[in-house]
C-alpha cells in the first residue's frame, strides 16, 4: 500500500474551482418557477404594544401576499434554548427592527414601497439600553429581573487572598458591538406543498438548528421539513441562528401562497436587524504577590444580550470559562450574566464570548504587570498556566503545553526586545510613536462541558460501486474549508486518493445530524467521527473478504461493486462518544470545560501618528499551537482572516446605537479593514497534537480573533502611555485621550488613566 | 400579456458581454448587475452592498473596473463587459483563478469574482506589482475571511507566471 500523505497537504479547496470560476451557487443564484419575493415589515421603535396596523389603499394589496403572527399554523417562536423568541411580533415588540408583518409578491421592485405603506402604530413603553440601565432593574423588559443567565465560577478561598496580597490591582474594560460582515447577506428560498410539507434553501451554518425551528413554527413532523444549504459567503457565527428566523418567515409565505418564496436581505436590513457580537463590561479585582504572582481575584463578567435569550446563555458560557487567560489562579470567582436590553438580540460571533472576556484579562495582565513593576512579558510567565495545574474551572492541564516556549519564540519572530527599546529611544520625538503589545491566549475546542454530549453527534460515509466515497455531515462549508479538511480525513483513512472522496451537500434528507458548524468543533469532533466512519467502510469490505490489508484504488472499486451487489448501500456511521476524563458539572461549572485548547501567544506592533490619530498595526506575529495542521494553507488562512476581522474588532468597527438601533447600517459608515489597511500578518504553528481530534487536530476558526485586540491596545499603550480600556479604539478616542497634537518635543508623559 | 407603462419605459440595450454581442430590452436606469445576473443568467458577478463600497460587482467596463451595481444599464451601451464567466472562458484557467486556487485565495467565495476581476484588471496596467501596489490595486474589493494575504500572494504569483510566459 502507498503511504498517503493528504493530511498535512495543501491540496485544492474541494469548491474551490466553482469559487474561482463564478460558477458556485449561492442561495441568490437560484430562482425557481413561480417564485414569490419576500420582505418583511418591522417596528420602527424600541418597546411598546402594537395598536394598530393600516394598510395604505394606494397600494394594490390583492396582489400581495400577507402574512401576520396569526398565520402560524405551530408556535410562534424561533425554537432554539428558551424558545422567547418570536418568530412575528402580534402584540408587543421588545427592539427595533422586530419583524411584525411578511410581504410577498412576484416583482421584487414592488416590495420596498408596500413595505413603507404599511403604518403601524404602537404604545411606547419605556426601554432599556445599556446594561447598567437593565441592571438597575428600574423597569423589567424580561424575565423578573432582565436577566437571561448568571453563572458562578468559584475555586478555592478567593476571601483569603487579599490579606496576603502586596497589590490589589483594579480594572473595568469594554468591548463594543461587531458586524459579522459577511460579503454575502442573508437569504432563503422556501417551498411548501402538502405532501411534501416545507423545503428551504439557504445561506446558512446549522441545517439541523433550522430544522428544529421550523417543526416548531410550522407545526410539522421531522420528515415534512427539509432543509439544504446552499455555497455561503461567508458566516463567522453570523449565520448560526438568525437564518432560522428568515427561514421561517420564507416558510410562513409559501405555505401562505402555495408557491416558493424568495427573501433575500439587502445590506442595509442585514446589518440593522441581524445578529452582532455581545458588547461586554468586565471587571477585575485581583491580589497579585510581591514577586507578581497572581494569588486570586474576582472577575465579573457582563454581556449585553439584546431583547432575548437566544444564545446569550452559551456566549456568555464561553466568555466566562476563558476569563482568566492561559493563567494559573490559585482561588477566583468569577460572576457572569447576560443581560436584556430593547436592541435586536446579539448572537454567536467568530469567538462566541471568548474575545470580549479576554480583551479584559490581556489589558488587565499589563496593568499588574504596572502595579509589580515588571514587564508584561515577565509577568505572563510568572503566571502561565503549566501541565498538571488547574485551570478556573478546575480542569486539569493534560496536554504538555509550554507557554513560555510559545511565548519566547514570539518574542523572537518580533524582534520585540530589540524594538521595545528601539521605540522607547524614538518616541522621544516626532509626530509618530510607536508601540509593542503581546496577548497570551487560550481557545477551547468545540462545545463546552457536557454540550458535546447532548449534541450526540452522527457522521455517515458511503461508497458507491464505482468506488466514489461520499461524506455525510450536515457540517457546512462557508469558506473555512470544512469541505476540503473531511475530504482529506477520509481519503486518508481509506487509504485513497483525496480525488476519489466527495462531501454532500448539506441537505437534511440526505445528511446525518452532525451538528452545527459552530465553536471550533468541525475539524476535531467530526473530523474524528469522520475518520471512524471511514475506518467502518474499510472493515466492512475486509471482514466480508472483499478487501485485503492493502489495495490498490482498483481493487478499492472492485470490492465496493461486489459488496453493493450483494449486499446492497455501503454505508458506515459513527456516532460520538464521550471521552472517560472529560467531566463536567453543569451547576457548579465546575470540572474539564473542553476536551482541548488551542493556545497562542500574538504580538502587535503599532504606530500611534499624532497628527492624525490614526492607530496602525506595522507587524502582526502570530503564533499558535493548534495540534496537527491538516491543512497548512487553510490553517494559515484561518488565523490572517481572523486576525483582520479582530483588528477591525480592535481599531476600525464601531456599531453607533441610537435608542437601541444601528445607525450605520451600511459599509459606507461601518469601516471594515481594507487590503490598504492591514500589517503583514505572520503566522506560525506549534504541533503538540491532542488525543481527542482526529490525526491530533484541535480547533482553530475562533482561536484569531482572540488575541490581536488586547495584543494591540497593549501597543497603543506601549505607544502613547495611556490606559485605554474600550474597543473598538478609533481616532476621536485617542484625540479625547491625548489633546490637541502635542509640540515635537514632548514625550509620552507617565501612565495616565482614561476616563 | 398586455404591456404595463413600465414595460413601455423599456429601452434595447446592446453590449459585448464576454466577447458575445448581446441585445435585449431593459429600463435605461436598471443596474448592470441585475441586467447580467437576471437577464442574462451570469450569477458570478455578486452584490454585497449595493453602494459601491464591497467590489463584489466589479466587471471590466471597456477595461476599465468598475462596480456593476453603480452602473446604470443605459451607460453600459456599446460598451464591452468582462465577467467572471469571461475570464474563465477560455480553455485553460486564467493564471489569476489557478494562483487564488493555490494560494487560498478564496475561502467562502463571494468576493473572488469581483476580486479576480480586479486583479486582471491591475495585471493588465501593471504586469509586475510591487506588494504596495498589489495592496493599493485591490483596496476596492472587501474580503471577510482571507485577511487579504494569501490573495497578495496568490496576485504576486499569477504575476510572476505571466511574466515568463
Amino acid at each position: 500500500m502507498t503511504v498517503h500523505h493528504i493530511v498535512g497537504a495543501s491540496v485544492p479547496r474541494k469548491e474551490g474551482w466553482d469559487k474561482v470560476t463564478g460558477a458556485a451557487r449561492y442561495i441568490d443564484d437560484m430562482v425557481l418557477p413561480g417564485l414569490l419575493y419576500g420582505a418583511t415589515v418591522r417596528s420602527n421603535i424600541a418597546r411598546g404594544k402594537i395598536s394598530k396596523i393600516s394598510f395604505d389603499p394606494g397600494v394594490a394589496w390583492d396582489e400581495f401576499i400577507l402574512v401576520t403572527a396569526k398565520d402560524i399554523p405551530g408556535k410562534n417562536c424561533i425554537a432554539l434554548i428558551l424558545d422567547d423568541q418570536p418568530c412575528l411580533a402580534s402584540e408587543t415588540v421588545n427592539h427595533p427592527e422586530e419583524p411584525i408583518l411578511l410581504l410577498a409578491h412576484a416583482a421584487p421592485h414592488k416590495l420596498r414601497k408596500a413595505v413603507e405603506a404599511v403604518a403601524i402604530e404602537y404604545e411606547p413603553l419605556p426601554p432599556v439600553h445599556s446594561m447598567e440601565e437593565s441592571e438597575r432593574q428600574s423597569t423589567i423588559i424580561w424575565g423578573a429581573d432582565n436577566t437571561f443567565k448568571r453563572y458562578l465560577v468559584e475555586k478555592g478561598d478567593v476571601d483569603a487572598v487579599w490579606k496576603e496580597a502586596a497589590h490589589i490591582v483594579e480594572g473595568e474594560y469594554f468591548t463594543g458591538a461587531q458586524e459579522q460582515l459577511y460579503i454575502e447577506n442573508n437569504g432563503i428560498i422556501a417551498a411548501f406543498d402538502p405532501k411534501n410539507g416545507v423545503t428551504v434553501w439557504g445561506s446558512l451554518q446549522c441545517p439541523y438548528y433550522v430544522h428544529k425551528a421550523l417543526m416548531a413554527l410550522c407545526g410539522l413532523p421531522e420528515d415534512k421539513i427539509r432543509v439544504v444549504q446552499m455555497e455561503t459567503g461567508g458566516a463567522f457565527g453570523g449565520k448560526e441562528e438568525y437564518p432560522s428566523m428568515i427561514a421561517g418567515h420564507a416558510a410562513l409565505l409559501a405555505i401562505k401562497s402555495g408557491r416558493p418564496v424568495k427573501i433575500i436581505y439587502d445590506r442595509t436590513e442585514d446589518m440593522v436587524a441581524t445578529t452582532k457580537r455581545h458588547p461586554s463590561r468586565t471587571r477585575h479585582r485581583t491580589a497579585v504577590s510581591k514577586d507578581g504572582k497572581i494569588l486570586g481575584g474576582e472577575i465579573e463578567f457582563t454581556i449585553d444580550g439584546g431583547a432575548y435569550a437566544t444564545l446569550s446563555s452559551v456566549v456568555l458560557s464561553r466568555g466566562t470559562i476563558h476569563a482568566g487567560g492561559p493563567y494559573y489562579w490559585p482561588s477566583v470567582r468569577i460572576r457572569a450574566k447576560a443581560v436584556a436590553t430593547n436592541t435586536p438580540p446579539h448572537g454567536a460571533f467568530r469567538g462566541f464570548g471568548a474575545p470580549q472576556s479576554l480583551f479584559a484579562m490581556e489589558r488587565h495582565m499589563d496593568r499588574i504587570a504596572q502595579a509589580v513593576g515588571i514587564s508584561p512579558v515577565e509577568i505572563r510567565r510568572r503566571n502561565f498556566l503549566q501541565p498538571g495545574q488547574t485551570t478556573t474551572t478546575e480542569q486539569t492541564i493534560r496536554e504538555n503545553i509550554d507557554l513560555d516556549r510559545l511565548l519566547n519564540r514570539a518574542l523572537e519572530l518580533s524582534d520585540y526586545a530589540a524594538k521595545k527599546t528601539r521605540f522607547a529611544q524614538e518616541n522621544k520625538s516626532g509626530m509618530r510613536r510607536k508601540g509593542i503589545g503581546i496577548a497570551a491566549f487560550l481557545h477551547g475546542a468545540g462545545f463546552t462541558g457536557s454540550g458535546e454530549r447532548y449534541l450526540n453527534s452522527l457522521v455517515g460515509v458511503e461508497a458507491d460501486a464505482e468506488g466514489h466515497v461520499r461524506v455525510l455531515v450536515s457540517s457546512a462549508e462557508f469558506g473555512q474549508g470544512t469541505n476540503t479538511v473531511l475530504c482529506q480525513i477520509a481519503a486518508e483513512a481509506l487509504g485513497l486518493p483525496y480525488e476519489s472522496v466527495a462531501i454532500a451537500q448539506p441537505d437534511t434528507t440526505v445528511v446525518p445530524n452532525s451538528g452545527p458548524t459552530v465553536a471550533s468543533r468541525t475539524a476535531m469532533i467530526v473530523g474524528k467521527l469522520v475518520q471512524s466512519a471511514a475506518k467502518g467502510i474499510k472493515e466492512t469490505l475486509t471482514k466480508t473478504g472483499l478487501l485485503g490489508d492493502e489495495y490498490t484504488p482498483e481493487q478499492f472499486r472492485a470490492a465496493c461493486r461486489e459488496y453493493i451487489a450483494a449486499h446492497g448501500a455501503l454505508k458506515s456511521y459513527a456516532r460520538y462518544e464521550a471521552p472517560g476524563d472529560v467531566y463536567w458539572d453543569d451547576e457548579k461549572y465546575r470540572g474539564e470545560a473542553y476536551a482541548a485548547f488551542a493556545w497562542a501567544v500574538y504580538v502587535a506592533e503599532v504606530t500611534v501618528d499624532l497628527t492624525t490619530y490614526a492607530v496602525t498595526v506595522d507587524d502582526f506575529v502570530a503564533l499558535q499551537e493548534v495540534g496537527k495542521v491538516l491543512h497548512p494553507v487553510l490553517a494559515e488562512g484561518q488565523i490572517t482572516g481572523g486576525v483582520a476581522q479582530a483588528i477591525g474588532f480592535a481599531l476600525y468597527e464601531k456599531v453607533v446605537w441610537q435608542n437601541g438601533r444601528m445607525i450605520n447600517n451600511q459599509m459606507t459608515n461601518y469601516i471594515m479593514p481594507t487590503s490598504a489597511d492591514l500589517p503583514p500578518i505572520r503566522v506560525f504553528f506549534e504541533e503538540l497534537g491532542n488525543a481527542h481530534g482526529a490525526h491530533g487536530a484541535k480547533g482553530i476558526g475562533e482561536l484569531p480573533m482572540d488575541g490581536p485586540a488586547p495584543a494591540i491596545v497593549n501597543a497603543v499603550e506601549d505607544a502613547t502611555g495611556i490606559r485605554f480600556r474600550s474597543i473598538p479604539l478609533l481616532p476621536e478616542d485617542l484625540f479625547e485621550a491625548l489633546g490637541p497634537a502635542p509640540l515635537e518635543q514632548d514625550a509620552p508623559s507617565s501612565t495616565r488613566g482614561t476616563a | 400579456m398586455k404591456p404595463s407603462p413600465a414595460a413601455s419605459a423599456k429601452c434595447e440595450v446592446s453590449f459585448i458581454v464576454n466577447g458575445e454581442a448581446k441585445k435585449l430590452l431593459a429600463h435605461p436606469m436598471e443596474r448592470l448587475l441585475d441586467v447580467l445576473r437576471n437577464d442574462l443568467k451570469l450569477t458570478g458577478t455578486k452584490e454585497g452592498c449595493g453602494e459601491g463600497e464591497c467590489g463584489s460587482c466589479s466587471v471590466l467596463l471597456d477595461g476599465m473596473l468598475v462596480n456593476s451595481c453603480l452602473v446604470p444599464v443605459a451607460q453600459a451601451c456599446g460598451a464591452s463587459i468582462d465577467t467572471i464567466e469571461g475570464i474563465s472562458a477560455h480553455a485553460s484557467m486564467h493564471p489569476l483563478q489557478e494562483a487564488f486556487l493555490e494560494c487560498g485565495g478564496a475561502q467562502c467565495g463571494i468576493c473572488t469574482p469581483g476580486m479576480i476581476l480586479a486583479a486582471v484588471h491591475l495585471l493588465e496596467k501593471n504586469p509586475e506589482p510591487a506588494l504596495a501596489e498589489i495592496r493599493e490595486g485591490l483596496a476596492g474589493n472587501l474580503c471577510r475571511c482571507t485577511g487579504y494575504m494569501q490573495i497578495f500572494e496568490a496576485v504576486a504569483r499569477a504575476a510572476r507566471r505571466r511574466v515568463r510566459k
